[in-house]
């Protein structure tokens, strides 16, 4: 450009426009090509499919005794609750942060004192609600090393959140909520089916 | 004549490409650094020598590593049993990732030492502390790679703690794990975030480092400017060219660093459980939670944080929230630090004090952190206040604290400092 020729203000104001307007074009685009890379981060068609519900037998599981069982990648316990066990619900019921389970997630079934279908067969998603660890089964008997007042539950080892033989939480827990109860259906003495109940075979 | 053929050879090079004489002249032969540097400058240098030696090590363990759930442990164990050296290399690389926090933590404090991270600064101080993050998530992929017990444990923690996160958070740990729980895919796409992407943002990230620290000279351990006072004949006063100077007293660092290095190396790879958790040399079982597990030694102190706050209105997001702040305060160090001072030697007590006691919280959080939170027993008295009995929990709640009062009181009481005159010109002649 020579020194005595202007720049028209209309020109220079347009280019920028045109500028402007092949940004954000390009930027547009950009996102666009991003997306596929995202979307491929989530669980394949594969992984979706694999949450199908499990058939467990629970027949040989004897009075006070803890099983797993793995569904959707996750431990599933069901513990054959002893009358003891039953005993202990009600008084540790001070010292939990949601006795009720209103805050916690159950099946309209496993929303009451025993948190539970039948009072005696507890299931529930051994996973901490934290964050996600497996917690181990304390009996009454680990006393020395849960505390005095330790009546029997679940200790997460991880964060040391600790759960009564229900999976209702204690006060002073990092967890949140009490454990998860999974939709199930006790299909017959001894048999479990573990992720459908009624409401979840219609969907 | 071969040094003549040599040398016309550079020449010959050097008309062509004269960028790399210009560059090595701009960074090292002529980049003037204050002539008092001490024991503290050694760790910029370290970090570096580890990054090369992860990057040599971690190329030659992924020729005889699978990332396949089914086969990732026992690969491990065939690169530990059958491969020539699969050993060392192993060994190699895993000394290296705590080293490269040992360096770096140190590399820190010392710019807390001398207000390295103050003001022309703050811009290197910015990407350092984008390289501790860089790191953290690199040590974190990592860490999943040799699919044992605490690999799976561990990513299953850490990969929550993004799900707590209000709204999005189940959504996100989804997308970030890939499946409903850790597995294949995790471990998989884990695999490549460790080698290609990460690695790649960190080198990026070293060299806007040390661009943006270059561009502004280094500070030194009085904290004035070496380059300000010149000679008659217009030579630096306080200041020497990085090479040959540094270079040499960088190398016999590195040749202490090294013999230290290979000591742990072929003694104590392990180092008691803390570089290599016994828990991981039991393959990863999905159903089984290792009855203590508790993250590497360097993620410890964020942990011992995490554990220590309650959770509020049956959320466990302020602790995630905390332990979050605690690392992302780094960044707004520049600007909470009021002193009209850089370096500590000419700072008042109220700094040297909070310095301290920052030191010390953060080390007791770390052992905490390691550690059952029943490691200190209970208390015997019961009182309305006391959610939890476990005396480690309150001694780490109460260490939490003081780690934030430390950030957050720091306007305060930098400003409120009694500090004494700075020289005009470095102490050291």
């Amino acid at each position: 450009m020579n020194d005595n020729e202007k720049p028209d203000p209309k020109t220079n104001r347009a280019r920028r426009r045109l500028v402007v307007a092949t940004s954000a074009v390009g930027a547009a685009a950009g996102l666009g090509a991003a997306a596929p890379f995202a979307a491929s981060m989530w669980p394949s068609d594969r992984a979706r499919a694999a949450g199908a519900p499990v058939d467990v037998d629970i027949s040989r599981v004897a009075p006070g005794e803890l099983a797993v069982f793995e569904w959707r990648g996750k431990p599933v316990w069901v513990l054959k609750r002893t009358p003891e066990m039953l005993a202990s619900l009600k008084a540790v019921e001070p010292r939990l942060s949601d006795p009720l389970s209103k805050a916690s997630e159950q099946p309209k079934y496993a929303q009451n004192e025993y948190r539970s279908a039948k009072p005696d067969t507890l299931v529930l998603v051994g996973v901490c609600t934290h964050l996600g660890c497996s917690p181990q089964e304390k009996p009454a008997e680990a006393r020395a090393e849960m505390g005095a007042d330790w009546l029997g539950g679940f200790y997460c080892p991880c964060h040391g959140s600790k759960f009564d033989f229900a999976g209702r939480v204690f006060k002073g827990s990092p967890a949140p909520t009490n454990l998860v109860v999974p939709p199930y259906t006790l299909v017959s003495e001894g048999k479990v089916v573990i992720g459908e109940d009624e409401k979840t075979k219609g969907a | 004549m071969a040094a003549a053929a040599l040398h016309r050879l550079w020449q010959w090079f050097d008309s062509r490409m004269p960028t790399v004489a210009a560059e090595w002249r701009k960074h090292a032969s002529e980049y003037y650094a204050p002539k008092n540097f001490n024991f503290w400058y050694f760790f910029g240098s370290l970090a570096l020598l580890v990054l090369v030696i992860q990057i040599v090590s971690g190329i030659f363990l992924t020729m005889n590593y699978k990332p396949d759930a089914s086969l990732a442990f026992g690969s491990v164990e065939y690169i530990m049993r059958d491969v020539p050296g699969g050993w060392i290399i192993r060994y190699i690389h895993s000394t290296g990732a705590s080293a490269f926090f040992i360096v770096v933590y140190l590399h820190m404090f010392r710019a807390l030492l001398y207000g390295s991270h103050r003001e022309p600064r703050e811009l290197v101080w910015i990407f350092g502390v984008l390289i501790y993050l860089t790191l953290m998530g690199e040590a974190f992929f990592g860490y999943l790679l040799p699919w044992g017990q605490m690999s799976y444990w561990g990513a299953q923690v850490i990969v929550n703690l993004f799900g707590t996160i209000p709204f999005i958070g189940p959504d996100l740990a989804l997308w970030i794990r890939g499946d409903y729980v850790v597995s294949d895919a995790t471990l998989n796409r884990f695999f490549a975030l460790h080698v290609i992407a990460f690695p790649l943002v960190l080198l990026g990230l070293v060299v806007a480092h040390l661009l943006a620290l270059h561009d502004v000279g280094s500070n030194n351990p009085d904290g004035v400017d070496a380059k300000k006072l010149k000679t008659p004949d217009g030579h630096y006063l306080d200041a020497i060219p990085f090479h040959p100077y540094y270079t040499v007293k960088d190398l016999a660092g590195a040749v202490v660093f090294l013999m230290i290095f290979c000591f742990v190396m072929f003694f104590v790879p392990e180092m008691g459980g803390y570089f290599l958790e016994y828990n991981n040399f039991i393959p990863a079982d999905p159903l089984k939670t290792p009855p203590h597990i508790a993250p590497v030694w360097y993620f410890t102190p964020y942990y011992s944080i995490l554990r220590a706050v309650p959770p509020l209105f049956h959320s466990q997001f302020p602790g995630v929230l905390a332990m979050g702040v605690a690392v992302l305060v780094f960044f707004f160090l520049p600007w909470l630090d009021r002193a009209p001072v850089r370096s500590i030697r000419y700072r008042g007590t109220l700094y040297k004090a909070w310095l301290a006691a920052f030191v010390i919280v953060f080390v007791i959080l770390g052992y905490l952190g390691t550690e059952p939170t029943t490691v200190w027993g209970q208390f015997h008295f019961d009182a309305f206040f006391l959610d939890t009995k476990d005396i480690a929990t309150w001694v780490a709640r109460l260490c939490t604290i003081v780690y934030f009062l430390f950030f957050f009181l720091m306007p305060w009481y930098t400003a409120r400092d009694k500090v004494k005159p700075v020289p005009e010109r470095v102490v050291y002649h």
